[in-house]
């Protein structure tokens, strides 16, 4: 692929991007959210159109109008939700719309003896007349592969395929990745895990905001590097921001919050946290490393295996977001547009909706409505200062003001920011952290997630850092300097970080 | 002005002056005996029991619901009702009728509450839960009047579809409450804003601790009290109990008049004022398709047209197909992209 | 000790074939319960009715009696296995079977009559089919629209009944085919013949298999499957079988009557989703639906020989459905919950 540049209304999703896979390799792309990764699959797989540059196969220039013909042109993908379909048999799934016929109609035993040689083929054995959805994930996956094989692909597409897997079948997943490497197939490995990056690729090739940072050979790349080119070192006037990381906190009282052992089968390691009151703990790590699976369970937005949590000192139950509501607990999520704002509603609307789901059905006075919303509003500096626009005409930056503003409305104790400065631009980023900043000085306690790291540095007095699903490790952010928590994140605390 | 009760209220005077100027007397009201007559006070009474069995399938259609069962709960309603009237010694005494129609409204109530609970109690999808109403309600109807039509006279009773009341039909009077009641129940209280909310985006309620469990069952129940009442209105103006052909396909005209009002299938934002337009455009469409002398039983397949017409109209894809139109007549005159512009499937 | 050992591995073994079975077949289950239930409705009415019931002459009659109703049950069962629903079907059956009795009347020949209203059928089908594929509108709107505009059709070829005198068509009805106390009629045979090709199609076609496929992945043009030819190809076959329930029906009753198949969709419904198709698509079989209509016609034919009204055929169906319903619903549940 050269030069690939995709635009989207309003955004430059690829910016003359190239990438080279060639055969008998494993090759990784690399970036966090929002670099582009997804958007130059996309454009491989015919998903998405492009603006300019070119797409070669083989030496043979293609133009992807539609999924068929990526697969025509011997593109097969394995995605990370399994594409295949639950409902129909192993062997079924390997061979549909390929099913060998005689005498006009489908031969089943054909059908499941070319399924069984396929799959012997990578190593796995099983009943190919079982249904799928008896299968494991990582079976799965691997069924998912084989039916590539069958489509006869040059080029295999590993989206994001151990997000679901547990140690040992990412390890039979390797062995099979490996395998067709060495025979001469070119696999293209999208994934966010580091670990797992370093132990399967080749060649890494660094995307970050649309644009290609470099291609590299995995064994001449340290971690710290990559992880550097990933995230970047941002230039930003928010050194004006006075640092609330110095601040100390009184840290032995009860907390304001206690998580032990939280965690969810397939999604988090059970995890322990403390937060005291007017805390500002920070959660770092790359994308995946379940930053924001460990604030939905503490929030009940989803329901925890294990563990149990107390609020102020008293155990609580916390499987709904009303009961974090009842205590005074407050989330604003990481997909401001899917989770947080309401976008058909208006401003206003938006703002008030925390504190009148709490009321109940009786209207929150119309004088009272108006005054919450322009303190709110003014506090933050929403612009355009309209509150009767609909919300969803807004950019992205005043989305998440508006989000905050319904949050600051309810009076909360516990603020949880799930990468509240994602996507905004650097004036609004400075605004929100000063706010942030001054309302833990009044008290509010504050779990703060960010994928930029010196945003979070600047903020928390303490960092969590997380990595492949599981807490890693907690750093004093007065002792720790951004190489040093990169460092941290990347070598699993085996780094210069105290 | 780009005003969301534009284009209906628009389309309704349209119909209105292409059939006044079609037959004069359309327009034309007359007065006698302290009553008003005329083809729109038609209009008014006819178009009640849609109108009510509308109000609640947009309430429910706002929640990302839908509810198929509003024509058998009419079924129900107008049986049980008349079922206690035949049954009591008196058909002409007004207690009895207002017990009857009291335990009737109980009843759909009742089914209306089933329905909620399947939906979102035991999370069944709205279109399968109803139907499960659908199909057993006129069963039920049947086994209330005992398999037959029952037929009643009761002066209390046909009253309330052909009674005048202040110059106007009652009916006209009943349809004027339940708007009321329901543009009430839903603006002024917060009702309305969280329904809105949880169509929009349940997610985004769930998260922000709106009772979205509570809001869809009610807006089922609701749902089945206004075809409650519908199917009273019916019963009276045959003054019988048939449970076959009570609200026969008023689910899909109620869901054409939502749709016509502006109300998304989708959920969400939601028009009360926009679905009266609806029903008032539907009725008179029916008697516009009256009047040119075409048998009633043929009119769905005008209604089944306009049906597709506007779900075309409202159509994301098409919505797709015409922006991308636009896009590409705005980037010849740019000379911006140095390749075509492809699309992809 | 020989005989210990053989019957412990024969334990084994019927063990492991219990579950190889479940395995490879679970789709089949709600299939096996409703075979069960016609066994038990069949011992159940035999006892009740004093050995009245289960006799030659009665189960000929059931699959007289619901042929119609077997080949719409067929085309549902295409259309909910790639999760969508036909409302239409009912007025379709009416439409064509007024249309034919017309066409009949005017002295068109069988061979023009015949095939003209299976195309009928088949273009509302293609309108439906292509309302949902191409402009997005939900399957159940779009085939609400088919409905009116079918009922509608019914009465603009004729506001009242037409009688049919042809004898190729009430020979269709009236002849018996006899093997000894058992007999079938044409009509019989006609719809046999739709439910053994319907599931010969499910079982060896690929058409048949990316039907199953839509269903079960709505992603499933990712795969390489031609979703839109297969979506918009069973609402055909759907209009089709409506064309040919119109045929069979006319034949049936002699004549042909736009108010015929008024909320027959949701019985064919309620057979197909009794029968273990689920109404999530994707799992399911013809020979299924085949059970599930001799489910429905046992009921109606048991309360009506228990004097009982008719209506309470539509209240059993109806909690039967609902029944089925709630238990897909759990199971589902659980293997969500699973995964």
């Amino acid at each position: 692929m050269r030069g690939i540049t995709i635009r989207f209304p309003g955004v430059l999703a690829l910016d003359n991007v190239d990438f080279f896979l060639h055969p008998g390799e494993v090759h990784s792309l690399m970036g966090e959210n929002g670099a582009g990764k997804s958007t130059l699959v996309k454009a491989l797989t015919g998903v998405y159109a492009i603006d300019s540059g070119s797409i070669d196969v083989t030496g043979s220039s293609r133009v992807f109008r539609s999924t068929f013909d990526a697969e025509a042109a011997g593109i097969s993908t394995v995605y990370q939700e399994i594409n295949l379909c639950a409902n129909l048999s192993v062997g079924e799934n390997v061979m549909l719309g390929h099913e060998p016929r005689k005498g006009g109609r489908i031969d089943w035993k054909a059908v499941h003896r070319m399924a069984a040689e396929h799959l012997e083929g990578l190593g796995i054995s099983i009943d190919t007349r079982s249904m799928l959805s008896n299968h494991s994930i990582a079976i799965q996956q691997l069924v998912a592969i084989s039916r590539a094989m069958v489509l006869d692909a040059k080029v295999l597409i590993l989206d994001e395929p151990t997000s679901s897997l547990d140690r040992g079948e990412v390890e039979q997943l390797f062995t099979v990745i490996r395998d067709l490497r060495n025979k001469g197939a070119a696999i293209f490995f999208v994934s966010h895990f580091l670990d797992q990056v370093y132990e399967i690729s080749d060649r890494i090739t660094v995307l970050r905001n649309g644009k290609l940072v470099g291609e590299y050979l995995a064994k001449d790349l340290p971690r710290e590097d990559l992880v550097t080119k990933m995230i970047g070192h941002e230039l930003d006037d928010l050194a004006a921001i006075s640092s609330t990381a110095a601040r100390l906190i009184d840290r032995t009282e009860t907390p304001i919050l206690k998580v032990t052992d939280v965690g969810r089968r397939g999604v988090l390691d059970p995890a322990d946290l403390d937060v005291f009151d007017g805390e500002i703990v920070g959660i770092a790590g790359l994308l995946g490393s379940g930053r924001t699976e460990l604030v939905r369970l503490l929030y009940g937005a989803d329901r925890a295996d294990s563990g149990h949590i107390e609020v102020g000192g008293t155990p609580a139950k916390m499987t709904s977001p009303r009961h974090a509501i009842d205590h005074h607990i407050a989330f604003s999520s990481e997909d401001r547009r899917a989770e947080g704002i309401v976008s058909d509603l208006t401003v206003a609307e938006n703002i008030v909706l925390g504190i009148q789901a709490r009321k109940g059905f009786r209207k929150i006075r119309r004088a009272k409505q108006e005054s919450v919303v322009s303190e709110y509003m003014a506090a933050l500096d929403v612009r355009p200062a309209d509150p009767n626009m609909i919300a969803g005409n807004l950019s992205g930056g005043n989305q998440q003001k508006v989000l905050i503003a319904r949050w600051l409305a309810t009076a909360p104790e516990l603020l949880i920011l799930d990468e509240p400065t994602r996507g905004i631009d650097v004036g609004t980023k400075a605004d929100l952290q000063r706010k942030v900043a001054e309302l833990s000085e009044k008290g509010l306690s504050v779990i703060f997630i960010s994928s930029e790291l010196e945003e979070v540095l600047r903020l928390a007095q303490r960092v969590v850092v997380m990595r492949d699903r599981k807490c890693i490790g907690e750093l004093d952010s007065r002792k720790v300097n951004l190489d040093g928590l990169i460092d941290f994140i990347a070598n699993e605390g085996k780094g210069s970080a105290a | 002005m780009k005003h969301r009760l534009f284009w209906p209220v628009a389309a309704l005077v349209s119909l209105i002056l292409i059939n006044t100027v079609a037959r004069p007397q359309f327009a034309s009201i007359t007065i006698q005996d302290d009553r008003f007559y005329g083809a729109l006070i038609d209009i008014l009474r006819n178009s009640a029991p849609l109108m009510l069995v509308s109000l609640g399938m947009t309430v429910v259609i706002a929640t990302r619901g839908i509810d198929l069962s509003v024509g058998a709960v009419m079924a129900v309603s107008g049986a049980a009702a008349l079922t206690i009237i035949d049954n009591s010694g008196d058909a002409n005494n007004l207690g009895t009728v207002m017990v009857a129609v009291v335990v009737a409204l109980l009843v759909s109530l009742l089914l209306g509450v089933w329905n909620g609970f399947l939906v979102s109690a035991l999370g069944i999808q709205p279109i399968i839960a109803t139907l499960v109403l659908m199909l057993a309600g006129r069963g039920v109807a049947l086994l209330i009047t005992g398999g037959f039509i029952t037929t009643v006279n009761s002066t209390p009773f046909e009253f309330i579809a052909t009674g005048y009341m202040v110059l106007l039909p009652f009916a006209f009077f009943i349809s004027v409450a339940a708007i009321t009641a329901v543009a009430l129940t839903e603006r002024r209280t917060a009702l309305g804003v969280l329904t809105e909310a949880v169509g929009i985006n349940p997610e985004a309620s769930r998260l922000a601790g709106v009772r979205s469990r509570g809001i869809i069952w009610s807006a089922y129940a609701a749902s089945a009290v206004l075809s409650g009442v519908a199917g009273i209105i019916y019963a009276s103006n045959i003054r019988a109990a048939d449970a076959n052909a009570a609200g026969q396909f008023i689910e899909l005209y109620a869901i054409l008049a939502v749709v016509l009002g502006g109300t998304s299938l989708m959920g969400g934002k939601f028009s009360i004022a926009g679905t009266v337009v609806g029903v008032l455009i539907i009725q008179t469409l029916d008697s516009t398709i009256l009047f040119l002398g075409v048998p009633s039983a043929q009119s769905p397949v005008f209604f089944a047209i306009v049906v597709i017409v506007v779900v075309i109209i409202q159509s994301p894809r098409l919505h797709r197909v015409v922006r991308n139109l636009v896009h590409v007549a705005r980037s010849r005159g740019t000379s911006e992209s140095t390749n075509d512009v492809e699309v992809a499937g | 000790m020989t005989n210990l050992e053989s019957v412990g591995s024969t334990r084994r073994d019927f063990g492991e074939y219990y579950h190889t079975f479940l395995s490879r077949h679970s789709s089949l289950l709600p299939t096996l319960a409703a075979v069960a239930i016609l066994i038990l409705l069949f011992i159940g009415a035999e006892i009740f009715l004093r050995g009245d019931f289960i006799s030659p002459r009665n189960i000929s009659a059931l699959l007289l009696d619901n042929a119609f109703l077997l080949i719409l049950a067929v085309g549902m069962t295409f259309v909910i296995l790639t999760a969508g629903i036909d409302l239409a079907v009912g007025s379709v059956m009416a439409f064509t079977g007024i249309w034919l009795a017309k066409l009949l009347e005017a002295g068109t020949s069988l061979a023009i009559a015949i095939p003209a209203i299976i195309l009928g059928g088949a273009l509302i089908g293609l309108l439906i089919g292509a309302l949902v594929q191409f402009f997005d509108v939900q399957p159940f709107i779009a085939s609400l629209a088919g409905l009116f505009l079918a009922r509608g059709l019914a009465f603009v070829v004729s506001l009242s009944s037409i009688k049919v005198e042809t004898p190729a068509v009430l020979w269709l009805q009236s002849t018996r085919i006899r093997f000894g106390d058992w007999y079938i009629t044409p009509t019989g045979i006609l719809a046999l013949v739709v439910v053994f090709a319907g599931a010969y199609v499910m079982q060896y076609t690929r058409f048949g298999r990316t039907t199953y496929a839509v269903g079960g992945n709505e992603q499933a043009a990712l795969m390489g499957l031609k979703v839109a030819r297969t979506t918009v190809a069973v609402y055909v076959i759907s209009g089709v079988c409506g064309g040919l329930a119109g045929l069979v029906l006319t034949a049936y009753s002699g004549a042909g009557y736009p108010r015929n198949g008024v909320g027959t969709e949701l019985d064919v419904i309620a057979a197909v989703v009794i029968g273990g198709t689920l109404l999530s698509g994707g799992r399911g079989y013809v020979l299924g639906s085949l059970v599930g209509v001799f489910v429905y016609g046992t009921i109606k034919t048991i309360i009506s020989f228990m004097g009982a009204e008719q209506s309470w055929t539509q209240i059993v169906i109806g909690a039967l459905l609902l029944l089925f319903i709630v238990v897909q619903r759990a199971i589902v549940a659980r293997s969500d919950r699973r995964s």
